[in-house]
């Protein structure tokens, strides 16, 4: 197997496995760069993968080969709507964010297994007809190498992932909106005193983080594994999670471990079929993000500081 | 009304919420709930052997709450209970394989195995808090898919030959009785409730009525005060890490030891780590509270396993109150200021 033919097999695969992550971790840095943390993560790609695969076996006979590319829409209003119970509970009813998380994903897990068990009456959907196929992207496909190793047998959403990505890093630093998210999540008390809305600039970065963990989770869904089970969504959230801190939190950066996560997931599964990789256990590769995200955090990789006041509930009058 | 009697309502109100939000998904989805309760109360105490099987969820319940419930008072937030949990069991069966020894030395020897690693998978959090100031929510999420992993690849390339689970533990390191089985028809109930409700005791003398108790409670409730009165900040971070730890991997042991016997690949969580959270808040992170609230969430989970089959409902109903549950102790905020109001009316 030639090099050539190596990195045809896993830049697509790479892609494929980071652009849930992408997704996902974009919606991390949404909330906390407006200071709500979000455990929720995962219970919001649940949501979505659940939201998209329903939509997609009910509906695919209408819509046809637009059938994803809508449930996805679906997916991401669902994923939004479901995150209000976090911001309800956390800049609301000033619950503690981690819990208020936890619960997010215990009511996730258990509400979308309940309606599989409820619409189907079995604990699995079917696999979808009409999922994101492999495409080649017309004109790029034809650059020298490049082409053959980006652009042939790739998929539209991980080109999609990187571009929002952009839009977001675009939206977070270089526009009036992006600055106040920041500001309330880095002293809120200061964005109040110069007249900016708090609570409804927290409430619009927990709905983002929502709707794009939406996305995330009906891109997993129907990209990769083409059905919802409860072993559909294991711990992409809370990868995407880990992808968003190892990108301290900015959204270039959380692309970048996305994708570097991506790698090391699509490695571990493809990885025996790969001469020089046969001998590496896949266990390594599994925990690589996690490890990773550890030494970043501790300072051994440039150490990652989270916005000042990620996690602080915001009342008024109070010193 | 007093504080104390606020701190017993709220989450009993919190309790009553869940229970009617998961009524009106039952009435909404066209389930009886009325069969469905029934189903569940049956389930959970209807005849000895679910009596015993309730009894035996109770016990890693009460063990991953007081994990939990331990850290918190110390004003750290252990999320990473599951992965503990996980190393724990992992310890106690592979000890419990590994020698030949009499029951009164192999037993102790697998259960403080699992005490041991759970610490060691606690430390890691601990130390990075204290040394390095790092959030241990983020550290302990991570180490919970390390150690899903790590034990998933010892059980297939250290423990076995390939294989997706181990043999089961020897006599002389099980905590399976023929007695308690027999008393309960069979069920998987094990000494291993002893032990739980020991470690209530433990946690509530060590926390009230020992100066070091003191100590990590003044952490909890304000690290500057603690440190001015010259404690050490650092040192008791660790150690109430390593404490929450132990209790963890006790409750890894229980089902390592007790329950299975054996240790099976995993392709998620088990679930037993979360539901620690669950059981610490609902219990206010006291000893008492969390056994009771244990005794409840393991009433429900072993219900819940009687819906399906007797009423029709999937039994996840129970996964969506118990996380209601959750979302209600985290949101009391708005229960507290509700019976402020209550009292203030009362008062007039």
């Amino acid at each position: 197997m030639s090099f050539m033919q190596i990195l045809m097999i896993i830049v697509p695969s790479t892609l494929l496995w980071a652009a849930p992550l992408v997704f996902t971790a974009l919606g991390g840095v949404f909330s906390e760069r407006s200071g709500v943390i979000n455990i929720g993560l995962e219970g919001l790609m649940w949501v979505g993968a659940f939201t998209s695969i329903v939509f997609n076996l009910t509906f695919v006979h209408v819509f046809g080969n637009a059938t994803p590319w809508i449930a996805l829409l679906v997916a991401m209003l669902a994923g939004a709507v479901f995150s209000l119970l976090h911001a309800v509970a956390a800049i609301t009813f000033r619950a503690d964010h981690t819990v208020s998380g936890v619960a997010i994903n215990l009511l996730a897990t258990g509400l979308t297994l309940f309606l599989v068990k409820f619409i189907y009456n079995k604990g699995e959907t079917d696999i979808i007809q009409k999922g994101f196929n492999k495409i080649d992207i017309p004109v790029l496909k034809d650059i020298p190498i490049i082409g053959k190793i980006f652009f042939q047998n790739t998929y539209w959403v991980s080109f999609l992932a990187i571009i929002v990505a952009i839009i977001a890093w675009y939206i977070i630093y270089k526009t009036p909106f992006g600055l106040r998210l920041r500001s309330v999540g880095e002293h809120p008390m200061a964005a109040d005193t110069m007249g900016i809305n708090v609570t409804k600039m927290r409430y619009i970065g927990v709905i983002l983080s929502g709707a794009l963990g939406g996305i995330g989770g009906g891109v997993y869904a129907e990209a990769i594994s083409s059905n919802f089970s409860h072993a559909t969504i294991s711990g992409q959230g809370f990868m995407a999670l880990a992808a968003m801190i190892f990108g301290k939190w900015h959204p270039l950066g959380a692309m970048g471990a996305a994708i570097f996560f991506g790698f090391a997931q699509s490695l571990s599964i493809i990885g025996s079929s790969l001469p020089f990789l046969k001998s590496i256990p896949s266990v390594y590769l599994l925990i690589a993000p996690y490890v990773l995200t550890i030494l970043a955090l501790t300072g051994f990789i440039g150490r990652a500081e989270a916005p000042k006041a990620d996690g602080v509930h915001y009342i008024k009058g109070s010193r | 009304m007093s504080k104390r009697l606020k701190n017993i309502l709220t989450p009993i109100i919190a309790l009553l919420l869940g229970i009617i939000v998961g009524t009106i998904i039952m009435i909404v989805t066209g389930y009886n709930p009325l069969d469905a309760y029934a189903a569940l109360w049956e389930g959970a105490l209807g005849n000895p052997y679910y009596l015993g099987e309730t009894i035996r969820q109770i016990t890693p319940y009460i063990l991953a709450g007081l994990a939990v419930a331990f850290a918190f008072r110390v004003g750290l937030f252990n999320i990473g209970v599951e992965g503990q949990f996980l190393v724990g069991w992992l310890a106690s069966v592979w000890v419990g394989l590994a020698f030949h020894l009499p029951k009164f030395i192999h037993l102790p020897l697998a259960i403080i195995s699992a005490m041991v690693a759970g610490a060691l998978w606690a430390f890691i959090p601990g130390l990075l808090k204290a040394r390095f100031r790092v959030h241990e929510v983020i550290v302990t999420i991570m180490m919970n898919y390390i150690a899903l992993y790590v034990c998933n690849y010892v059980i297939q390339n250290v423990l076995t030959n390939g294989k997706e689970r181990t043999g089961n533990v020897p006599d002389s390191a099980s905590l399976a009785s023929p007695w308690l089985q027999s008393l309960t028809q069979n069920s998987r109930l094990h000494w291993g409730i002893v032990i739980a409700i020991i470690c209530c005791f433990i946690m509530w003398f060590l926390l009230e009525k020992t100066t070091r108790g003191f100590e990590l409670r003044a952490v909890g409730f304000n690290q500057d005060a603690a440190h001015y009165a010259g404690m050490s900040v650092n040192k008791n971070i660790i150690l109430s890490m390593v404490i929450s730890g132990i209790f963890a991997g006790l409750a890894g042991a229980m089902e390592g030891l007790g329950t299975f016997g054996y240790i099976a690949m995993k392709s998620s969580f088990t679930g037993v780590g979360f539901n620690g959270i669950a059981v610490a808040l609902l219990g206010g992170n006291t000893a008492l509270g969390v056994f009771f609230a244990a005794c409840l969430f393991g009433a429900l989970e072993v219900g819940a396993l009687n819906m399906p089959l007797a009423a029709g409902v999937p039994n996840e109903l129970v996964d969506i109150i118990i996380a209601l549950i959750v979302f209600f102790v985290a949101a009391s905020y708005i229960i507290r200021v509700f019976l402020e109001r209550i009292s203030k009316k009362e008062a007039k």
